[in-house]
């Protein structure tokens, strides 16, 4: 140690943080980071195979396995489409949401997933408006557990079936997918970046793929540091500017339900940040125009912007009954163990 | 009476400027002689051979959580007591955030009942107000008659201007020190974790350090307006490099603010959350880099006054929840020292004497515990005796509290303590 008299910046060694245990299941699928991109090639794949199948042979693939679904957030689309998929699969499906008496009765999370377990599901497919619990489910119970959306963290499922929608636009011909696939692909998120999961999963798997991500929105709902969320992103606050630059405009609800006391002027909102018609053809109009739903018609995007010809939503939507019979099978395929 | 006579050990006293090999004679709960290594015959005394061993004085925590009253299945005086007299401490200042909270008499001495059990002194804080609501001052008076040591709202901050600067005036005319948990919880709200990179990734709403800094600052105002040198103002759990400079700064303008931190806060960061892992959630959170490097020049620059371990223990299935769910604290006392050693002292060069002063002679000085945290001749018979090149892995697994809320399960600690004695009793022996 020197002996200056100013305090030295000193190169000190420090503890390293441990290594992640998780995922305790390989076929547990809590983070689009669980997922190499060989194993995101895979799932497309295998997401196409089965939404081709004979629906009679498809229905005998995993007939009577017990899938659960466990939701403690009120959801109409993903948790539809989970089910649907799990019994296109011919898998037997048990709903269990917040409503349900245990869990009104103030039982754990971890009391529930065991409960489940004892009761033969075979794998978990969890809602919840807590980030991280999906982590706490497969940490208690070992079982594979697909996240369905963890509070304000991520929507692994989401982000897979916005790559496919990504992809039968603008790399129809694609067989399979590499570190380059997306390379020269810019795709824009709009919004309320700060609250959504579904932001964070497509931040996280795009830029694997070789995109460019662009998030646009306000500050308060769009804060500095979500540029280091990982590599690839960057942050543009006018939002004509960051759809002229976009091959794909990914539009988000704001959360009101998280919003947490933020105070919002809605019509400055509109007037800054809603897609219209008028700046679709402006700025954008080759743009693929995506939303992950619910729409708010009116708010984020314009009624004939969402039912438009360059509108991708409802087929992200059928992408996402695809998707999820692949991580279906992914799940009740796995061996197991340690990834 | 009792007497026990420690032989062949190295003292190191740094409250006395003392280090070398010693015999020590400990004599009805005091310490009656000290003479160079074989010069102490036994007569009679139960004797010690700490040949190859350091003898220190026993080690000082100021602020624990021993959940008595009223939270016994997180731990008890008996069980948090056993477990700091396992870390080498022989003293522990209890923070009064019980049920119900300390902030009476009544309590105070309850806590201190022989029939607790207690292995070592347990100095109660008293509750700054009433409830700890931070409306109404409680009788700082009474509270010193029946034994605090200190006042605070530990858990919540003392928020109110107008209240802290009662509160800081107060407890001055009594001769008592204000412990302030400096959270501004109007910036804290629904956060778990501290604001950040970390946070935005794992989607947790974060508490800005500025929380922490600018209570640190506002208090340190209080203390410049009130001018009165009585005035004792002491940083909890110091977690965030701008709350360190403002300590500094005070100091340097001749303001009588002192500071504490904690192992983990100069040890981990944010990213040892991992995956949403509750044994990584307290509060104040896990730092970025750049503050838990601040905590670690403040102890070595000497700004910082004592090592604390901010003890808080909880249930396993407390922690056994949703991150945002679980509540806020880790176990310390028994790793304190291991970790102090294995990294303040090895890892980073800090001198034993002064690790060691961090433990024991500085928080006893900055509490007014009198006849603690020094062997010399006269002061209370606490003491640590340890092998201080001994390495051992910490299990959890023997944790003699309640509680198994800590991330240092599994970690190598430097320096295992052989003996506890606490007021001339053994109060711990390894096996
Ligand atoms: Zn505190």
């Amino acid at each position: 140690m020197n002996a200056t008299a100013t305090p030295v910046r000193r190169n000190l060694k420090h503890p390293d943080a441990p290594a992640t245990p998780f995922p305790y299941n390989t076929g547990s699928l809590l983070s689009v980071n669980d997922l190499s991109v060989d194993a995101v090639s895979h799932l497309l794949k295998r997401a196409t195979a089965l939404e081709e199948m004979d629906p009679a042979e498809r229905d005998r693939l995993f007939f009577k396995r017990r899938v659960a679904l466990l939701f403690y957030e009120s959801s109409t689309r993903t948790r539809t489409s989970f089910e649907l998929a799990a019994k296109a699969l011919g898998a037997d499906t048990t709903l269990v949401s917040n409503l349900s008496s245990s869990i009104e009765k103030g039982e754990t999370l971890k009391d529930t997933g065991l409960t489940l377990r004892a009761l033969g599901a075979e794998a978990i497919i969890l809602r919840h408006n807590s980030s991280g619990a999906p982590w706490l489910l497969e940490e208690s119970t070992h079982l594979p557990v697909l996240n369905a959306g963890d509070g304000m963290h991520e929507h692994p499922t989401q982000a897979l079936l916005d790559l496919r929608t990504i992809l039968q636009h603008l790399r129809p011909k694609a067989k399979a997918v590499a570190e380059d696939t997306l390379a020269g692909v810019t795709v824009s998120i709009v919004g309320d970046i700060l609250h959504s999961r579904v932001a964070r999963s497509n931040m996280l798997l795009l830029p694997r793929l070789g995109a460019r991500v662009v998030v646009c929105g306000p500050a308060p709902l769009l804060p500095e540091i979500a540029s280091t969320e990982g590599p690839g992103i960057e942050i543009e606050r006018n939002f004509e500017a960051a759809i002229a630059k976009s091959d794909v405009v990914m539009m988000l609800r704001i959360q009101a339900e998280r919003l947490a006391g933020l105070q919002l002027d809605l019509d400055q909102y509109k007037a800054e940040y809603q897609l219209t018609v008028k700046r679709l053809a402006q700025f954008a109009p080759k743009a693929v125009v995506m939303h992950p739903g619910p729409i708010i018609r009116g708010l984020e995007l314009t009624a004939d912007v969402a039912d438009g010809p360059q509108s991708a939503i409802l087929q992200q939507v059928k992408n996402g009954v695809a998707i999820r019979m692949a991580v279906v099978e992914r799940a009740l395929t796995a061996k197991g163990g340690q990834a | 009476m009792s007497s026990l006579l420690i032989k062949n050990g190295h003292l190191i006293d740094p409250g006395a400027g003392v280090e070398g090999a010693k015999d020590i004679l400990l004599k009805d709960g005091r310490v009656a002689e000290i003479a160079g290594a074989g010069k102490i015959k036994p007569n009679g005394s139960e004797v010690i051979d700490a040949k190859g061993l350091t003898v220190a004085p026993g080690l000082i925590d100021i602020h624990v959580h021993l959940r008595e009253p009223g939270q016994g299945h997180k731990e008890t005086i008996e069980s948090g007591t056993a477990a700091a007299a396992a870390g080498g401490f022989t003293s522990v200042a209890a923070m009064p955030n019980t049920t119900p909270v300390n902030d009476t008499p009544d309590v105070t001495r309850w806590m201190q009942s022989p029939d607790r059990g207690a292995h070592i002194r347990v100095f109660p804080i008293g509750a700054a107000t009433r409830g700890s609501k931070g409306e109404a001052i409680n009788d700082f008076a009474a509270l010193k008659a029946a034994g605090v040591v200190a006042v605070t709202d530990d858990g919540h901050p003392i928020l109110k201007d107008g209240i802290m600067r009662e509160t800081l005036a107060a407890a001055a005319r009594v001769g008592l020190s204000v412990i302030q948990h400096a959270e501004d919880t109007r910036m804290t709200q629904g956060c778990s974790m501290n604001a950040g990179p970390t946070a935005f990734k794992l989607g947790l709403r974060g508490m800005p350090p500025e929380a922490e800094s600018s209570l640190v600052e506002r208090d340190i105002r209080l203390v410049q307006e009130l001018r009165d040198a009585r005035v004792h103002l002491h940083v909890a759990h110091t977690s965030t490099a701008a709350a360190v400079a403002a300590v500094r700064q005070a100091r340097r303008n001749g303001l009588r603010v002192t500071c504490e931190v904690a192992p983990h806060h100069f040890l981990l960061t944010e990213e040892h959350v991992g995956m949403y892992s509750t044994h990584a959630k307290m509060n104040p959170p896990l730092r970025s880099a750049a503050d838990r490097d601040a905590m670690i020049e403040g102890i070595l620059d000497g700004v910082v006054d004592a090592i604390a371990t901010d003890h808080a223990p909880h249930a396993v299935h407390e922690k056994e929840v949703e991150f945002e769910r679980a509540p806020n604290g880790i176990t310390g006392l028994e790793t304190a020292l291991g970790l102090c050693l294995r990294w303040l002292h090895k890892e980073w060069k800090l001198p034993l004497g002064r690790v060691l002063s961090l433990l024991s002679a500085q928080p006893a000085a900055l509490l007014g515990l009198k006849g603690r945290g020094t062997l010399a001749v006269g002061s209370f018979a606490d003491v640590v005796i340890f092998d201080p090149n001994a390495e051992w892995t910490y299990r959890v697994s023997e944790t003699k509290s309640r509680s198994r809320n800590t991330p240092f399960d599994g970690w190598a600690m430097q320096g295992k303590v052989r003996w506890t004695i606490s007021e001339g009793k053994i109060a711990y022996v390894s096996e």
